[in-house]
């Protein structure tokens, strides 16, 4: 440890992956995909080795799914053409699911183009259109793609620099540019790129680092631009996935069981069947229609009958006895160990033993998942909300045992996902439809099948066993986390001892992706009892945590949080109680304190007031940086105070937004952000990061007003009374 | 059975073909294309899906389609007058008062409700009228304060 960070993988290892390896990878023909874009530039950058093999790792089929190697075009990261009129497109994989992609991307290409941000263009997650790209999760658009746009972007600006002085025979070092415009100050010719591109076809490559623009030089990006397609949104106008309608589109349902893992007894789909223009598909364990409209596939599935064999399993209230007794072993991957334990504990003044759990949560995007599937000859294009456009491009291929070749996945900015859509479930329903069908179909999931057969974050058991000296130092720290993840699990701390594991479960929920993975939970069981043995040795939890840190960038947000929030200053009312967390994860620092008040006759709480600091390196959005943390601090309220899957034998009990509840207006506090801007550090990601110390800073909150101790989350989904 | 039936949608007369039982959300999505109405739910609990129907913010997904024939359907596609945004179009664009901007048609419509008939609200009173409205993404701070521009910029504009 040493005060040195801990080394993050370069992606996050996808615990959860629903897909086997695809049966195809074709070659994309760079060269004819790039004469389709027509005359002008064309910059593409060339990844570097470890890029590469990042993108293998994380698909996991190269090394783990069965000797399938990734042939080009992975070793291209991006491209971006300026076209004859001066205007520039840029082409990623990435998706917008509302984290503000679009938007940021678009900041750096004119950035570096010198050129407003309104003649920038970006395209986005069309699997025909851009360079392979295995999804928009991890919070990698910001350390991942940024670079790479902005070394495309500058080198594009070389080329045009260089073509204007050949044009005008100067010397290159006199050019200047802005505006979108070359200019030679001494003769005081201008002209646009357009000028420079027009009639030309020139395809340039870069592998090597091209120098970009330094932060502190910045003139769009670390600015508060606004979302870029804004108006598209207010209007209406924007077309989401469940928003797309093709000539002569079906409305296609499917058939769900009765319960989880239940299989079909028996079925007659006759009725269904000879309704007019319904067509009815059973293959395999697949069982859905298609018809006319909406109302017609409704009555069309409520004609089929079906009777299910369900399979007994494991039920909401023995689900942590379940997770401890069905774990599968440590897993070295996420694991720590250093010094011993036992010579730890016999260090400590006090020891302390506590268990802390998670429930399943459920992403519940407003969106609910939705494609529309149309087949032209042999090929397939699928619009779908998806942050894996290749991954269900994938999926598309395997279920439908045809090439990739002869699959386009097309993902519009979506309706949300915050890591709840992974997978392609709609994507093949539709298309095994439209296939049958012989016209495109349309499959939009209700709220119900939303929460149903989409998967959950990982419920969790976590044990803390620690030992600490009467000074406040930490001699000894065990943690371990069943079933919820490793993300974020080792202490930044400094303790001489400690073994940290994770230990996998087989989930009796269909379980992956959530905004910030584990990370909520590990930060939600460490920030608690790092606040009970505080409170062990009566130290202040901020000094006790300062006392053990040395980790500059977490300490520097802890100050700046407290200091925002007066912790020091500041006395709690009546009734009203301070907590402080923090931490780090996916290249970001944060640090939350919160003030709530409890009434205790009614067994109510109310988060008063919530401050959270956050320093991802360079800001490049301070506007939607806030927009972000704000939005994970309200969605953490949700997983911390009431959001929970209640679910018996296989069924979910609560698969509505009047049993499951989200956070509403009346449930957000005066939240405050303390932006900390380190130009001099490469920039992170911010989608996930700020959600994970609401929770333990609310938690430590109710215990500094009432002197109760909440070890599960969610803390209060029926209010203190029950809770304690 | 689908019989036909006329709608007053933005200002216009529409016609479909459509049980009159079906819902006001699917009609205007599906048979109109007015598709910035959204679904989010199809319980009334997330009010994605708000439309105004003589004024009052009303949940499509629960409506009977022939429950508003005859009465004025104003959808997000019609708070534009002449190529100008609704004040509270533009205070959601000058507050940055979306992420994902699903849920944002519905805010619009309730919030166009609420300051119909409350000209001047306060936080408090915005709070709990957009109270059924879902945002999953948490720019509840940034709606309240579009909804508190808007009504300023009306008053502005009516003085």
């Amino acid at each position: 440890m040493k005060g040195e960070r801990i080394p993050e993988a370069v992606l996050e290892p996808e615990r959860y992956e629903f897909q086997e390896p695809p049966l195809y990878h074709f070659d994309l023909n760079r060269r004819q995909f790039f004469k389709t874009l027509g005359a002008g530039i064309v910059v593409y950058v060339l990844l570097h080795n470890f890029e590469v093999d990042a993108q293998q790792e994380s698909g996991g089929r190269g090394r783990r799914g069965g000797g399938f190697g990734w042939p080009l075009p992975q070793d291209i990261g991006t491209w971006l053409h300026i076209a004859e009129d001066g205007t520039a497109t840029a082409y990623t994989g990435k998706v917008d699911v509302g984290q503000g992609s679009r938007t940021e991307l678009t900041q750096v290409v004119a950035e570096e183009l010198r050129m407003p941000v309104s003649s920038v263009h970006m395209v986005m997650a069309d699997t025909d259109l851009v360079p392979f790209d295995m999804g928009t999760f991890g919070s990698q658009t910001t350390p991942q793609m940024v670079p790479r746009l902005r070394r495309a972007a500058a080198a594009a600006r070389d080329v045009l620099v260089g073509m204007a002085a050949t044009a005008w025979t100067v010397d290159r070092k006199e050019l200047v540019v802005a505006d979108g415009k070359i200019t030679h100050p001494p003769t005081k010719r201008s002209s646009t790129y357009g000028q420079f591109t027009k009639g030309q076809k020139i395809t340039a490559a870069i592998s090597e680092d091209v120098p970009t623009t330094p932060p502190d030089q910045w003139k769009i990006e670390g600015h508060p631009i606004s979302k870029v397609d804004g108006l598209n949104f207010v209007t209406g106008r924007h077309k989401y996935a469940s928003d797309m309608k093709l000539p002569g589109m079906l409305y296609g349902k499917v058939l769900r069981p009765a319960s989880f893992k239940a299989t079909l007894n028996s079925i007659d789909t006759k009725a269904a069947a000879s309704m007019p223009g319904v067509t009815v598909v059973r293959d395999g364990n697949f069982v859905g229609v298609a018809a006319p409209s909406e109302s017609d596939a409704l009555r069309a599935m409520a004609a089929i009958h079906a009777e299910w064999k369900s399979t007994p399993q494991p039920s909401g209230r023995e689900l942590f006895d379940y997770l401890k007794k069905n774990s599968m072993g440590g897993d070295d991957r996420s694991g720590h160990s250093a010094g011993s334990m036992e010579d730890g504990l016999a260090a400590a003044d006090k020891k302390l033993k506590q268990t802390y759990t998670v429930a399943y949560i459920a992403h519940a995007p407003l969106e609910p998942r939705a494609a529309v599937a149309e087949w032209k000859d042999e090929k397939l294009t699928v619009w779908t909300g998806s942050q894996r456009p290749f991954g269900v491009r994938s999926e598309l291929a395997n279920a439908l045992r045809i090439p990739e070749l002869n699959v386009r996945v097309i993902v519009p900015d979506t309706g949300a996902g915050y890591g709840g859509k992974h997978s392609g479930e709609t994507a093949v329903e539709a298309a095994r439809l439209a296939r049958a069908a012989g016209k495109p179909v349309k499959v939009v999931w209700t709220r119900e099948e939303e929460f149903t057969w989409a998967y959950f974050r990982p419920a969790g058991v976590i044990d803390v066993s620690s030992g600490v000296r009467n000074d406040g130092t930490i001699t000894a720290w065990e943690f371990h986390n069943y079933n919820s993840g490793g993300a974020g699990i080792r202490t930044p701390y400094e303790v001489p001892n400690q073994r940290i594991e994770f230990h996998p479960v087989e989930s009796p929920l269909r379980q992956g992706s959530y905004r910030a993975l584990a990370a909520t939970a590990n930060h939600f069981a460490r920030e608690t009892h790092m606040d009970e043995l505080a409170r062990a040795i009566k130290i202040d939890p901020l000094e006790f945590r300062r006392r053990n840190l040395k980790d500059a960038r977490l300490i520097a947000v802890f100050d700046a949080a407290a200091q925002a929030f007066g912790w020091n200053k500041r006395k709690a009312p009546p009734g009203g109680g301070f907590g402080i967390a923090g931490g780090f994860e996916k290249g970001g620092n944060v640090a939350t304190c919160a003030e709530a008040a409890v009434d205790r006759p009614n067994g109510t709480v109310k988060i008063v007031r919530v401050v959270t600091a956050f320093e991802c390196g360079a800001i490049i959005n301070p506007d939607n940086l806030k927009n972000q943390i704000v939005g994970a601090t309200i969605m953490a309220i949700g997983g911390a105070l009431f959001e929970a899957i209640e679910f018996d034998n296989g069924r979910i009990l609560n698969p509505h937004f009047s049993t499951y509840r989200v956070p509403r207006f009346d449930d957000v506090p005066i939240i405050e952000t303390i932006l900390i801007d380190r130009k001099d550090l490469p920039s992170a990601g911010a989608g996930e990061c700020p959600i994970v110390a609401l929770a333990p800073a609310v938690g430590n909150a109710i215990f500094d007003a009432a002197g109760i101790r909440l070890r599960s989350l969610p803390m209060i989904p029926n209010g203190l009374h029950e809770a304690t | 059975m689908a019989t036909r039936i006329e709608l007053q949608v933005n200002g216009k007369t529409l016609r479909t073909d459509a049980d009159s039982e079906r819902n006001l959300l699917s009609v205007l999505r599906d048979d109109l294309d007015l598709t910035g109405t959204k679904y989010g739910c199809g319980e009334g609990q997330c009010g994605a899906c708000t439309v105004l129907v003589d004024g009052f913010p009303q949940r499509s997904c629960l409506t009977p389609a022939g429950s508003v024939i005859g009465k004025q359907i104003t959808t997000i596609e019609g708070l534009e007058q002449d190529g100008k945004l609704h004040p509270l179009q533009q205070a959601f664009l000058d507050e940055g008062a979306m992420q994902c901007a699903y849920c944002t048609s519905g805010m619009i419509m309730s919030g166009v409700g609420l300051l119909r008939h409350n000209p001047s609200p306060t936080p408090a009173e915005i709070i709990r009228f957009m109270e059924g409205n879902i945002c999953r993404c948490g720019t509840h701070p940034r709606i309240v304060a579009a909804i508190g521009k808007a009504a300023k910029m009306l008053q502005e504009s009516a003085k």
